[in-house]
């Protein structure tokens, strides 16, 4: 506890009427890669946008390297890095003006010339900002949070909007800040991202943390089973298809019919004989082994994707 | 400071690199320029002299379209939002547009100066420290003017509706299209109101009848603007959003009008004196006889 990069402590923020952070409270630890995971408008970015001096918040208590993001704004600053959401840069602004301008504003630098390299941004020097492609610019982004070295790095969704390629050259970067023990918190709502990028992982979902661990815990924590999705011709209740042999639980979302099982061939068997018994088709059938769209569901009811 | 002067630099580049800074510092005022000195005042020196005084001004006064939209564009576009994680404060980013801005109009006015001399055969220019001062305020407070109506404003459609109303007065009432003489005397009335008004007259009377700085019409003139400015800037720094989504609060509104105090004060006093009325009145009659009210020296040529 005494030695945690950021504690967030019943934080809560409104806007207007709307709550969107509603008691939100957790721990991020020196070195380590801590996920905010939810969907769109979980309150993840005014979460994120509290922690780093951009927001204030309306209750609770945060410390960032043990200072008050309200009151010690400036100082704060010169230890995070941060790559926002919904920013830009001037147009007609170059790359590497970019990453100079944004050096020099602090006290503690690192050298722009290794951080083009690093970035692969280095044939794109002289580029205008205008003129970068969205992952050159979304690589300038991590690249210009690290500019002074920062003790904590923010991440707000680092690959939305991005196309799969570009996704994983994304993925790389923060990998390798990873295993250098940069201190990373990062909002997302993709699972798979999370998943491999994050030590830690708190599940937002309107406003509150609905689970936290590690995604290995979170995963184990539901029961570690295969997930078996499936649509039906003809309504089926929750309750028999629970009944059927190998099914741990069964749960409708959307019109999709969600299954849980420990030995899915068996579940799969089972399901198959008792639609035939019921004069019922199996419209699709999907298999996805465990995931934490899995603890989503199971908290929510509600996929994550929606 | 090293931040103030890192983005001045970054603003300047930016500019040059604009396709529309080219319009409105460049095109715009030389346009004027010789419409002015080459049809208004048909290339007679001491006329010519006599225009410089608008010239300057509109050159000074444009300022305040640039800035606005710039810093609008910037808010808009969530560039504002990124220098807000970095230790950059709220006075870094608008001191630095307008010493950039200042930067910028500097060479046009030389050169304004350096084409009545070289073309037009002007071949003194009044005081030119009164005519430096005006300038340098003026430039400032029309910037940080700018500055604030980016602030009370929520989109670039906005700005430029705001914009046009300021420009229209600014060009029509103060006399910098229209001598100040020839205008109605209602008009000259709300004329009185307007902040280029003074910087229009005090131009003129530095340019062309060489008043000092500290001739009580330079120095009137030279004083409102510095309280202009000092309160505008306030004004701004307080009203500054970072973040394109958070609105003005309706007390904002409310703030930004006390920008207009300094002239409201000064156009009352001004309209019962009627000080600064007579000496456009004297400088404008002084044109067409130019023997009897202190013949400006060029003129005998």
């Amino acid at each position: 506890m005494t030695n945690s990069v950021i504690q967030v402590e019943n934080l809560v923020k409104r806007y207007g009427d709307v709550e969107a952070v509603r008691g939100v409270s957790f721990n991020v630890e020196e070195g380590e890669v801590f996920g905010l995971l939810g969907p769109n408008g979980a309150g993840k970015t005014s979460t994120v946008e509290i922690l780093e001096g951009l927001r204030t918040l309306d209750s609770g208590r945060v410390s960032v390297c043990g200072l008050d993001p309200q009151s010690s704004a400036t100082e704060l600053k010169h230890s995070i890095g941060a790559a926002l959401q919904s920013t830009s840069l001037p147009d007609k602004l170059r790359v590497m003006e970019a990453l100079r301008l944004f050096a020099s504003f602090y006290k503690r630098r690192r050298d722009p010339e290794e951080l083009l390299k690093r970035f692969g941004l280095e044939e794109k020097r002289n580029t205008f900002y205008s003129q970068l492609s969205g992952g050159q610019k979304q690589r300038l982004a991590l690249a210009m949070a690290l500019v002074n070295d920062p003790t904590v790095v923010f991440f707000d969704e680092p690959t939305a909007g991005l196309d799969p390629q570009v996704r994983r050259e994304i993925y790389d970067i923060i990998e390798e800040l990873r295993r250098e023990k940069k201190t990373i918190v990062m909002t997302t709502h993709y699972i798979e991202e999370a998943e491999r990028l994050c030590d830690r992982v708190a599940i937002v979902d309107h406003g509150k943390v609905i689970a936290l661990g590690s995604p290995r815990d979170l995963k184990a924590r539901s029961g570690g089973t295969t997930r078996i999705e499936v649509r039906l011709s003809k309504p089926e209740t929750n309750g028999t298809l629970k009944e059927l042999e190998g099914v741990i639980d069964a749960r409708q979302v959307g019109d999709t019919y969600v299954l849980h099982s420990q030995r899915p061939p068996q579940a799969i068997v089972s399901l198959v004989k008792h639609l035939e018994a019921q004069g019922n088709d199996l419209i699709s059938l999907e298999i996805a082994t465990p995931s934490l769209e899995d603890v989503f569901i199971e908290m929510t009811g509600r996929r994550l994707r929606d | 400071m090293t931040n103030f002067l890192t983005l001045t630099r970054m603003r300047i580049q930016l500019t040059l690199r604009n396709k529309m800074f080219l319009f409105f510092s460049v095109i715009m005022p030389f346009g004027f320029f010789f419409l002015y000195a080459g049809v208004f005042a048909r290339g007679i020196p001491f006329v010519v002299r006599y225009f410089l005084g608008p010239v300057l001004a509109l050159t000074v006064m444009g300022s305040f379209w640039g800035l606005s939209a710039a810093l609008v564009t910037f808010r808009e576009q969530g560039i504002l939002r990124r220098f807000h994680v970095t230790p950059v404060t709220p006075s870094d980013m608008l001191a630095s547009s307008i010493v950039a801005n200042f930067v910028l109009t500097l060479p046009t006015v030389l050169i304004e100066f350096l084409l009545a001399r070289t073309i037009f055969h002007v071949t003194h220019f009044g005081n030119l420290v009164s005519a430096f001062l005006l300038i340098a305020l003026g430039t400032v407070s029309f910037a940080s003017l700018g500055l604030v109506v980016a602030s009370v404003t929520n989109t670039m459609q906005e700005t430029q509706i705001i914009n046009q109303l300021i420009w229209f007065p600014l060009l029509f009432l103060s006399g910098a299209t229209v001598p100040l003489a020839n205008l109605p005397q209602v008009v000259k009335r709300v004329g009185l109101f307007l902040p280029a008004t003074y910087l229009v007259t005090g131009l003129q009377s530095a340019v062309y009848w060489a008043f000092a700085p500290w001739s009580l019409d330079v120095l009137l003139a030279l004083c409102s603007l510095a309280v202009w400015a000092i309160l505008t800037f306030f004004l701004s720094a307080q009203l500054f959003r970072w973040e394109p989504e958070s609105k003005i609060p309706r007390r904002a509104k409310l703030l930004a009008a006390a920008t207009a105090i300094p002239f409201l004060l000064l156009g009352i006093w001004e309209n019962k004196t009627n000080r600064t009325m007579s000496l456009a009145q004297a400088m404008y009659e002084s044109l067409s006889a130019p023997s009897k009210s202190a013949p400006p020296a060029d003129s005998r040529k």
